[in-house]
């Protein structure tokens, strides 16, 4: 799966996109969140506040109860400011 | 027509290229928006916008296709620029031509409403104590709101 993080939360996380192998057992993009928040206090600290961040599933809008698969993009952005 | 670009864009011409040759358009309505030199009272130098491309250019297009769904328009233009700008700047310019005005402003509105809220873009502030990424305002939501209670599809 690739990852992809935009704004603060490419400065928090240290990174703007990787590759990850999905653990087994995840398959929503709120499982997905909740491991991720595990990884380090970068991931820990980022992920923090679910009202502060909006993820994408290949490019779409997605809720936590959403399903995620190995091959996705997956983006965790804060709410947008553009315009 | 939708254009992400790191360029600047010519209002006029753009708007000429637009209705060129349609003569059934009897109303253009035109937003630009620009770099703002101050922010909640702190003086910026400068701001840089980033994006995700891949899904900026896909929530553009479905925006545009529900305005194009909701008004009669006859053209409609969605341009926004990425990278770092100066006060004074132009980001983003929206257009909506029908062949009347209500339509048109309407469907300006309605685009800027939603792109606001939708299309993948942050804006990271440069002032004198640092850079700083803005934060989405509650407004911005409230306006982008309305168009989902006008919706007559929608439930009330």
């Amino acid at each position: 799966m690739k990852l992809l993080y935009f704004a603060w939360l490419k400065t928090k996380t240290g990174r703007a996109e990787e590759d990850v192998t999905l653990p087994e057992g995840i398959a929503t993009v709120g499982e997905l969140l909740a491991w991720l928040e595990g990884r380090g206090p970068g991931f820990a600290d980022a992920l923090a506040d679910r009202r502060a961040i909006r993820v994408a599933v290949n490019q779409a809008y997605a809720q936590p109860g959403d399903p995620v698969r190995p091959g996705d993009e997956v983006a965790i952005f804060p709410p947008v400011t553009g315009g | 027509m939708i254009r992400v670009q790191q360029e600047d864009f010519d209002v006029g011409q753009e708007l000429a290229a637009l209705t060129e040759g349609n003569h059934a358009i009897g109303g253009v309505a035109v937003f630009v928006g620009l770099v703002r030199d101050m922010a909640g009272g702190a003086e910026i130098s400068a701001m840089t916008l980033e994006h995700y491309p891949a899904m900026t250019e896909k929530m553009l297009g479905e925006i545009e296709a529900e305005a194009r769904a909701r008004w009669p328009l006859e053209a409609s233009l969605v341009i926004h620029r990425y990278g770092r700008l100066e006060p004074g700047e132009q980001i983003v310019m929206v257009v909506a031509a029908s062949a009347h005005r209500q339509a048109a402003f309407e469907a300006c509105e309605f685009l800027m409403d939603w792109l606001k809220t939708k299309a993948p873009f942050w804006k990271l502030e440069e002032t004198g104590e640092g850079a700083q990424w803005v934060d989405a305002r509650d407004s911005d939501n409230a306006a982008a709101a309305r168009w989902t209670k006008r919706d007559p599809d929608a439930a009330e």
